[in-house]
């Protein structure tokens, strides 16, 4: 019972998070690429609940920055309380600006201008880090997703492949996946972007980044299905189905699929951190989804210079963002794994396959 | 008694033996048969060493053939020139050449060069050097980076020895400037080289790997170690043709020491930590956060306003139609339209991007000229403020339309998209390509930031002229027009923008290339500057080039260091490492 209150909990959360992303547009107060000139690698902004005379307010409100001295971003900041703007919540804002045309949206909340409300302070170019950071998280949660079931369905056709029908065609997918897994992916994926046409879209970006972590990792979930397939067909209960004369369809959908789907579903679970850290690493390089479209890694990139590493922690932002979201993950794979009883399939596998 | 006597003999011959060793190694003061120069106004401290570092090693260190950044920063060090073109005041002054004259008709140089002085390894310098010099730098077979720079007009400049200390250099062709040519021309030792150069192995000679010895030159240092990936250490000519007002003989510093550090990020580190004495141009980022110590800690910033590097954006003007880039060419009809470029130069946030790129150490352009360029910048360029409804209005003019949905379209109902080459090693071009994609955005523009290694930009835009638009910057190195010739004509090797044109395609280019063509003939400076001022005009007012902003020349010191001078030109910091001295004495510590 506490197992499986640990594997809702953590099912439940996983969903909210990507709940939360993908309604960034409620939740974002700003437009992710809204380049804010006037307040570069502003700090967070402090949230107030009581007034310089100590009185409680229900109402949270805001100190816009006034930018000490010429040199923003430089000399930094300093809130002036004088002008105090409440928080307001649900509201209906456009983000216009001269010239540029962009909808209308209901906000969860926001702040009459003058004043900003940069929760997690902004970037370099002036853009909100709270607004990026749901943005961002549809393109690095979203890719994990996406490549994760890609790679999975790809591992899982392969692997049953591999296993069940054995000989020349497990040795050839088998070897194809020990290929796969010595391949240097990040120079692969240096080398097709460098062939590709320069105007590559954020989409087009997008999809070739889930296309190379999903095509490249179907070895791994392959091989471990490959496993639990050949461990089950040796099972007595198959052989008996056998010996009855049932088909192989039958067989598989009846007996080793049910067996394989739990497996596949904690392989999924393993997957998709692993992929949305490969989205982080790429854009980080440059690699993936690129500017100004939002994502946790090239988010982070800027952090490659020195002087934003040292002097701004709240670019650090989506870098931790991931923590729990990996900590959830695991924690989901963990409680699956003991939801459905899996004990180290593989060396189950191995051990029967030597004896 | 005996025995007494001995014994003084022994001590005299001994002391003249160490008298001997000193005036051998060391000559004091300068001896009255030396032409020396004065030098400086402020009386410095002997002794110690600098901490400098590089970012890569130094490929050779062979004036005749360097070509990269770190070999030319230590041969400014080792070696001389004739005339010197001083960063500081972006003036000539002498050199090894004391005096010069100039025939009437401007095409007949005659130099009269410094007596008595010696190379760093004592050998003697005269007129034979000089020639010697030429005749290699001249040589085709050579192969010198310096051949192109000595020619006039196409045509080769003439050197003869008319005295054992007097030099005459014909001109094929009057040319305004000339003796800044003589700048950066390394005075090389006849006797050192004269065989490598006779058995045709002058190129080979002086690599990285040569022991110090066998170099020698007429600069303040010469060399004393190379440790390949660690450091290079120079130590003081004591043979150098400098003197202060007192009569020391320069440099004051017993050694300058190069730390090979990677990164800028990797120096600044170092600098912040004491182990760098001196940094050499840092990012506006960087310059921000050591700013936040200065105090606390032993050093000082300076900010010598801007250089005279230019950034810009540009469009892929080149002739295409020999090429099978069938989407570039469309989109170069746009790009061809004078009111495209205006409109885009209208739109860019010039400010903003000093702001948010430079932390305001920039300076924003709107020509090529930047304000550190003292000598020839036209004050009366217009510095428009950033318009968008004059950049809406100027695209309307030329047939381009907003869409209901705000996009942007031609007269054909074509998408105005394209995309901006950057490099992501250098972080301030991709911010600024950053920035203008935002700001084309609020025309409607669809504008893409496509950052790619540097030889892949450098590839599209020399070779393949498979781009659409890029943002690079140049850096003159002098604040001299003439080398910027190559640039602004047609057919220049770096006329970036369109390198496939060797005739003007234009009227205002057919009127820059006169221009510049021009200028190079006129002696007379005021007149010279009116067909400059001319050419950044045109340039402002057609825009072959965006011109965005100059970054200022930002450096830093010990407190300690005497006689720092940062130029905005040149070596910025250590151009005068011959005048700079240990103000206290720190000497022992290190």
């Amino acid at each position: 019972m506490i197992r499986n209150r640990k594997l809702w909990l953590s099912g439940f959360a996983l969903v909210l998070v990507h709940l939360l992303v993908v309604c960034a547009r409620f939740f974002a107060p700003y437009d992710p690429n809204e380049q804010h000139r006037d307040f570069p690698l502003a700090p967070p902004v402090r949230v107030h609940f009581s007034d310089s005379r100590g009185r409680f307010h229900l109402r949270p409100f805001v100190c816009p920055w006034l930018v000490d001295g010429q040199q923003a971003g430089s000399q930094g900041y300093r809130d002036d309380c004088g002008q105090a703007s409440p928080i307001r919540f649900f509201v209906r804002s456009a983000t216009m600006r001269e010239g540029d045309i962009r909808k209308a949206t209901w906000h969860l909340f926001g702040v009459d201008a003058p004043a900003q409300v940069f929760l997690l302070g902004t970037d370099d170019y002036g853009r909100d880090l709270f607004s990026r950071l749901f943005y961002g998280g549809q393109t690095s949660l979203g890719a994990g997703l996406l490549a994760a079931g890609l790679s999975l369905s790809l591992g899982l056709l392969l692997g049953c492949m591999a296993g069940y029908l054995g000989s020349w065609v497990d040795d050839v997918i088998m070897r194809g996946a020990e290929l796969f897994m010595a391949l240097p992916w990040i120079y692969l994926l240096f080398a097709v972007r460098a062939f590709l046409p320069l105007h590559l879209g954020a989409r087009q970006a997008f999809l070739l980044l889930i296309g190379v972590i999903g095509v490249t990792g179907w070895a791994r979930p392959s091989r471990l299905i490959r496993g639990v397939i050949l461990s089950t067909k040796e099972r007595g209960y198959v052989l008996a189905a056998l010996g009855f004369g049932a088909s192989s369809v039958s067989i598989v959908r009846r007996h080793i699929l049910p067996e394989v789907s739990s497996v596949a579903l904690t392989q999924a679970a393993l997957l998709v951190p692993q992929y949305i850290l490969a989205e982080v690493t790429f854009s980080f390089l440059g690699l993936g989804v690129g500017e100004p479209e939002p994502s946790w890694g090239n988010m982070l990139a800027s952090l490659q210079t020195y002087s934003i590493l040292e002097g701004h922690w709240w670019m650090f932002a989506s870098g931790l963002a991931l923590v729990p979201i990996f900590l959830l993950f695991y924690s989901f794979a963990d409680s699956l794994q003991a939801h459905f009883q899996i004990f180290d399939v593989s060396s189950e596998a191995a051990r029967q396959r030597f004896s | 008694m005996k025995y007494r006597v001995r014994f003084g003999l022994r001590i005299l011959i001994l002391s003249s033996l160490l008298m001997f060793v000193a005036f051998a190694s060391v000559p004091q003061a300068p001896k009255p048969d030396e032409d020396i120069l004065i030098a400086g106004d402020a009386a410095g401290r002997r002794g110690g060493r600098l901490l400098a570092s590089l970012r890569s090693d130094p490929k050779s260190l062979n004036p005749v053939t360097a070509v990269d950044v770190p070999s030319k920063q230590i041969i400014g060090l080792l070696f001389a020139d004739l005339i010197h073109i001083n960063p500081y005041t972006q003036h000539t002054e002498p050199a090894l050449a004391k005096s010069w004259t100039m025939s009437s008709e401007g095409k007949h140089y005659t130099l009269e060069l410094r007596r008595g002085i010696h190379f760093s390894d004592g050998h003697p310098f005269d007129a034979d050097d000089v020639v010697f010099s030429f005749n290699v730098y001249q040589d085709e077979k050579v192969h010198s980076p310096q051949r192109d720079l000595l020619e006039v007009g196409g045509k080769s400049i003439q050197v003869r020895k008319s005295g054992p200390y007097q030099v005459d250099f014909d001109l094929p062709q009057p040319y305004a400037a000339a003796e800044r040519l003589f700048d950066s021309v390394r005075i090389l030792p006849r006797h050192l080289l004269e065989r490598a150069y006779e058995e045709r192995k002058i190129s080979q000679v002086w690599g990285t790997s040569t022991a110090a010895s066998e170099i020698a030159g007429l600069g303040p240092f010469r060399l004393k170690q190379y440790v390949p990936g660690q450091q290079i250490v120079l130590e003081r000519n004591p043979y150098y043709w400098k003197a202060d007002p007192s009569g020391t003989r320069l440099p004051y510093l017993d050694e300058i020491a190069f730390l090979i550090v990677p990164t800028e990020d990797a120096e600044v580190i170092r600098f912040q930590a004491g182990e760098i004495d001196v940094l050499s141009r840092i990012g506006a980022d960087n310059y921000a956060t050591l700013e936040r110590y200065q105090r606390a800690r032993d050093y000082q910033l300076y900010d010598s306003g801007p250089g005279l590097e230019y950034n810009f954006l540009f469009f892929n003007l080149n002739d295409l139609s020999s090429r099978q880039l069938p989407a570039v060419s469309r989109k170069q009809e746009w790009f061809r339209r004078v009111e495209f470029r205006q409109a885009v130069s209208a739109a860019i946030d010039r400010e903003s991007i000093v702001r948010l790129v430079y932390q305001g150490r920039a300076t924003p352009l709107w020509d090529q000229v930047t304000p550190g360029n003292k000598l020839w910048i036209n004050a009366s360029i217009a510095q428009p403020a950033r318009s968008l409804a004059k950049a809406s209005a100027v695209l309307r003019s030329a047939g381009f339309t907003r869409r209901a949905d705000g996009v942007l379209v031609d007269a054909h109902g074509q998408v105005v998209e394209f995309s901006i080459l950057t490099n992501p090693s250098n972080a301030q071009r991709t911010k600024i390509a950053t920035i203008i994609q935002d700001d084309l955005t609020q025309l409607g523009m669809q504008v893409h930031v496509v950052p790619l290694e540097f030889h892949a930009v450098m590839g599209r835009i020399f070779d393949t002229y498979d781009y659409e638009a890029a943002v690079l910057g140049l850096e003159s190195g002098d604040a001299d027009p003439n080398p910027e010739i190559n640039v602004w004509t047609s057919g220049g090797a770096t006329h970036v923008w369109a390198l496939s044109e060797t005739h003007p395609s234009t009227e205002w280019q057919a009127e820059i290339d006169h221009l510049m063509q021009a200028q190079t003939a006129i002696l007379d400076y005021r007149k010279r500057k009116q067909a400059y001022d001319r050419v950044q005009e045109l340039i402002a007012q057609f825009d072959p080039v965006i011109c965005l902003v100059s970054p200022h020349v930002l450096v830093g010191g010990k407190n300690t260091i005497g006689g720092l001078k940062p130029a905005v030109m040149g070596d910025y910091v250590l151009w005068n490492a011959d005048q700079l001295f240990w103000s206290r004495n720190v000497a022992g510590k290190r």
